[in-house]
């Protein structure tokens, strides 16, 4: 299994995470190495098979609708890195932008 | 015998009877801890006043006949439980500054039981690794030898249960870490049924994989804990609504006819021959118990590796979505707009096996490799986990070595991720199918513990206790400690 | 089918965005209320702190289970979560817990009423439920922008339809139809303006006949009736104009811009978008027992095309007057209180739609508000059918009532507005009118009938409006005679 730099790169963005070039190689290496475990499912018939999303084959429980929580802003802001009248602040965001 | 020297249930008859306090307790504990972990690095925070407040309160109950079931029972938490007030790291940089403004159930549960909270432990980033060594505070050492990990990713529990840090820990595993530290650390672990422990405030890392545990120093120990760790909990819905029953009244009896199952799969792995041994050893004693031995196979056991390869990463890839520098942890310096926020925050608050993780996670769930990698490996899944199903019509209980070797010297596997992921090759079968699985010690090679495994079925974790033991009460490989 | 320039025609789908009206979140119990402080209705679990895990509300399967009834369509049991991974500041988890294999809601439809009186019966894909994300505020924080999270976490049901939809004013019926369901069902107030009801529209274009779709558009979030039929004229015009100049239409996404009439394309990234959608693990899959389903069916208020058509047999109004009160929860009940009271339904209907409509909307208030309660204004209207006043008189006591707030009786008992029934009291009037106008008199017996209706008004104005015309009619003429 093989990854471009270009692959590697849109990956990488996608979760959000610089990577600087000097360490693409090494990176695309090991990423290459575990990819080429996963050769090994490949081999397996597994058309009959359900998907297994869960160990547990249970349903959802459900809770009332009430509220629970109250107003708890200033310790739950206490750890924030930026704050401004009860705001997180982050860099400018562009409307519609997402 | 020093107070350290005493197990967790000596401990509390002692408390009981009077002989000591939860001060006196909890005061030599935090002293061991100042004197011998600044070399082991078994902590990453000390609640020393928190946990002398705990005691003297504990002492109050005591003297006034109104202590609790672990009252004054000085233990760690892996700083993977949110824990209200206290620093609360993951391991990680991300959170290095990240004090809980909540607490997670587990923390909860053991409190209102009464236990001292001594601090809080050291593990690998966001619980992944298997040596201790991707934690953002440093690797630990193995108390046993101070050249070798102490496997992962609850490192740090292990070390300092170990180590006579603390009388024992809270741990998780998703794909074998607290089996396989425990079988490093010459330690009783075990990680019950998914759903059996509130995974509500213990910060996730593979949501359908990870289990709240314990790292103790016997079989006895761990199912005085995890009975108070375990049962539901309506804040998370994947908890089960099955009783729980009582772990310490079913351990006492015999395990004669006991059906124990020896997949052919495992064993015929190619081995260190000192790993056979001790396994053969350990089914031996098992055998003069009374147990029944029998050859089982679980065909696609093979398949665990790359699934939880691919499971554990894409779940990852989401859950540490939220690491984003928005409103708590690490923010990057002087983001120029918001994706250098997000691009920078994470690439200075993850160290590289999360990120390599996040990467595959991403990877495996993107248009055009889903059906190929994320859906392919939950078939799989299915496979491995009705390979259990039906061995469990004929077996009780499965055994196996918990780990291929003992454990290694640090920076040995680190630039490898294969390597490190082959440590868990018999650990990680039971997280995939939401199985119970105990690691207890069964030998010693080098001067370095060896653990055995018995997975059990759904709900079974009295039968592991039980089974564990009983092989206690004939052998003596619990009852060794490294000198630290 | 409208038809654009004689030989283009457009191919429409919505996705309509509801809040639920739940008092907590989908996932948490913080409250779900409107316009409180920043961040002081954002639990731990809406802020997607470390470890906490969702919990689902059970009103919102309830609320999810009565729109798909009224939509025709069926129920997915088991019904499960999905994770629809991005990053923006404000969605806090950088994943949106939806729903994308099993949505709650799949295969349903919706009967729309056209301009012309015809019906079109449009398509619903699905309808599935979702967390909304928190705020951004724009305004200028030291070059910043602040997020606020009491939003985060409220559920949402996104209804899909079908590309059924061929005109601008077809969507707008089909939307008002939506809206009449959600508010009949009292799962959502559906205000456009304050957000609880979003559209976002799929517009492409095609040549007349073609059975190939054209490259769509989404035109996102737009948030008013009028404006949704406006961005969807401007995107099949604009649509059309580039394809005719030789352009093709990108696939992307789209603002409004209420302001200037137009759409324009969102910003785009270098990479394009990759949701990576998988099994949410923290939720099991939800199945809904059919007891549950059936016990929620049954307990279903009686849904608008029903109301209509009961209006239409039971108290024999018009097509066109059942559809319009019928369309409105609020205004149906007030319309059958009115008419229960007056026991006259066509004229309740009349009043309603006239007088009463008139003056709301000069005051800008809604049905619930009215100043005129409908158990008075069924009085009104029973005084006019038992000949207490008559229908002149019947408007001004309306206005009385509207704006003094007085009940009825005590206004035509304080004004001595009563109607005069009374034939000789009627008699002595018509003799005096007769008496004090002999040339009208003169005219009239020679052949000029249409005086007839002077001497109608000369006595109607001597009993100051309150003589009932008929009998007036009637004695006139037999007086005329004599």
């Amino acid at each position: 299994m093989a990854l471009s730099d270009k692959e590697l790169k849109e990956i990488a963005y996608l979760a959000r995470i610089n990577i600087n070039d000097e360490l693409l190689p090494s990176l695309k290496g090991e990423l290459e190495k575990i990819l080429n475990l996963f050769n090994k499912l490949n081999s397996v018939d597994t058309t009959e098979i359900e998907a297994m999303s869960h160990p547990l084959n249970l349903s959802q429980p459900t809770r009332p609708d009430e509220i629970t929580e109250e107003d708890q802003r200033e310790k739950l802001q206490e750890t924030a890195p930026s704050v401004k009248s009860g705001l997180f602040l982050v860099p400018k965001v562009i409307e519609g932008d997402s | 015998m020093k107070l350290h020297e005493l197990s967790l249930k000596e401990q509390l008859n002692g408390l009981i009877e009077g002989s000591f306090s939860s001060t006196e307790l909890t005061e030599h504990y935090l002293n061991r801890i100042s004197n011998l972990d600044k070399d082991l690095n078994s902590y990453i925070t000390v609640t020393a006043d928190l946990a002398l407040q705990q005691a003297a309160l504990s002492d109050e109950r005591y003297k006034s006949s109104k202590a609790l079931p672990l009252d004054g029972i000085p233990i760690a938490h892996k700083d993977i439980f949110c824990t209200e007030d206290v620093l609360t790291t993951c391991g990680s940089k991300m959170l290095s500054n990240f004090k809980a403004p909540y607490s997670s159930t587990v923390v909860n549960k053991l409190s209102s039981e009464g236990v001292v909270i001594l601090g809080k432990t050291n593990m690998d980033e966001f619980a992944m690794g298997s040596s201790n060594e991707t934690s953002f505070f440093g690797p630990v050492k193995n108390p046993w030898n101070k050249e070798y990990v102490p496997g992962g990713s609850s490192g740090g529990s292990a070390a300092c249960v170990s180590a006579q840090l603390a009388s024992a820990a809270t741990a998780t595993d998703t794909g074998g870490s607290i089996r396989q530290p425990a079988a490093l650390c010459g330690l009783t672990g075990i990680k019950p049924t998914y759903g059996r422990v509130s995974r509500y405030g213990m910060i996730a890392f593979a949501s359908s994989l990870d289990q709240g545990g314990v790292l103790a120093r016997s079989a006895e120990d761990s199912a005085i804990l995890l009975e108070s760790m375990s049962g539901h909990d309506p804040k998370d819905s994947t908890s089960l609504k099955e009783e729980v029953p009582s772990f310490l009244d079913s351990i006492d009896s015999s395990i004669n006819g006991i059906k124990i199952g020896l997949p052919k799969e495992f064993f015929e792995r190619d081995l260190p021959e000192y790993v056979e041994s001790s396994t053969k050893e350990a089914i031996e004693t098992y055998k003069n118990l009374g147990a029944e031995i029998h050859e089982i196979s679980l065909p696609n056991v093979d398949l665990s590796l790359p699934v939880y390869y691919i499971i554990a990463p894409a779940e990852c890839s989401a859950n540490l979505s939220r690491y984003d520098g928005v409103r708590y942890g690490y923010r990057c310096e002087d983001p120029k707009d918001i994706e250098d926020l997000y691009m920078r925050t994470r690439e200075e608050g993850f160290g590289s096996e999360v990120k390599r993780r996040v990467l595959i996670g991403t990877y495996a769930l993107s248009a055009g490799y889903y059906d190929a990698y994320y859906l392919k490996a939950q078939k799989c899944r299915r496979l491995v986990a009705n390979d259990f199903s039906k061995a469990f019509e004929s077996v009780d209980v499965i055994l196996s070595p918990t780990t291929p070797g003992t454990s290694f010297k640090s920076g040995e596997k680190s630039n490898d991720p294969i390597e490190m992921y082959l440590q868990d090759i018999f650990t990680i079968p039971a997280n995939l199918a939401g199985l119970p699985g105990i690691s207890f010690p069964c030998g010693n090679h080098d001067g370095l513990p060896l653990g055995v495994q018995l997975v059990g079925n759904s709900l079974q974790e009295a039968k592991l206790l039980q089974a564990a033991h009983q092989f206690q009460k004939v052998t003596d490989w619990h009852n060794k400690f490294p000198e630290v | 089918m409208t038809i654009y320039n004689e030989s283009w025609e457009a191919v429409i789908g919505l996705e309509i965005h509801v809040q639920l009206a739940t008092n907590s979140k989908l996932f948490s119990g913080a409250s779900t209320n409107f316009g409180a402080l920043p961040n002081t209705q954002a639990c731990n679990i809406d802020l997607a702190l470390p470890g906490v895990l969702p919990v689902l509300n059970e009103e919102v399967l309830k609320m999810a289970v009565k729109l798909g009834k009224a939509l025709n369509a069926n129920i997915n049991s088991p019904t499960s979560f999905a994770r629809k991974n991005y990053f923006y500041p404000d969605l806090p988890k950088g994943y949106q817990i939806s729903q994308m294999d099993k949505p709650i809601v799949e295969g349903g439809f919706l009967d729309i009423e056209l301009e012309d009186g015809t019906s079109k019966r449009i398509g619903v894909t699905r309808a599935h439920l979702e967390e909304d994300a928190g705020k951004s505020l724009h305004e200028d924080f030291e070059g910043q922008s602040g997020i606020d999270l009491n939003r985060s976490g409220t559920p949402l049901i996104e209804i899909v339809s079908e590309p059924d939809i061929s005109s601008p004013k077809e969507a707008i019926a089909y939307l008002k139809s939506i809206h009449s369901i959600i508010r009949y069902l009292e799962i959502s107030d559906g205000n456009m303006a304050e957000g609880s009801m979003r559209c976002d529209a799929n517009v492409s274009v095609r040549k007349l006949g073609s059975k190939e779709l054209g490259t769509r558009t989404e035109t996102k979030n737009v948030n008013s009736f009028r404006f949704v039929e406006k961005a969807i004229q401007y995107e099949i015009e604009r649509q059309i104009s580039e394809i005719e100049s030789g352009n093709t239409i990108t696939q992307e996404t789209r603002l409004y811009d209420s302001q200037a009439n137009t759409t324009r394309p969102m910003r785009t990234k270098e990479y394009a978008n990759d949701y990576r959608y998988f099994p949410e693990p923290d939720l099991l899959p939800v199945v809904l027992e059919d007891s549950f389903i059936k016990e929620i069916h049954e307990d279903m208020p009686e849904m608008p095309t029903e109301k209509k058509l009961r209006f239409i047999k039971e108290y024999g109004l018009s097509e066109y007057d059942s559809s319009l009160l019928a369309s409105d929860k609020d205004l149906a009940n007030f319309f059958e209180t009115v008419a229960d009271e007056s026991k006259s339904a066509k004229l309740s209907a009349n009043w309603i739609m006239g007088e009463l409509s008139a003056e709301l909307n000069k005051e800008n208030l809604n049905i619930l508000n009215s100043k005129v309660s409908a158990k008075q204004l069924g009085l009104l209207i029973k005084r006019i059918e038992d000949s207490t006043i008559s229908g002149k008189i019947a408007k001004d006591v309306f206005e009385k009532m509207w704006s003094t707030g007085n009940e009825i009786d005590a206004i035509i008992e304080k004004e001595g507005l009563q109607q005069v029934t009374d034939l000789s009291e009627i008699e002595t009037m018509v003799s005096k009118v007769i008496n004090e106008n002999p040339g009208q008199l003169q005219q009239y017996l020679s052949g000029k009938d249409r005086l007839f209706g002077f001497f109608v008004g000369q006595v109607m104005k001597e009993s100051q409006g309150k003589a009932n015309p008929s009998q007036v009619n009637e004695i006139l003429k037999k007086k005329l005679k004599e």
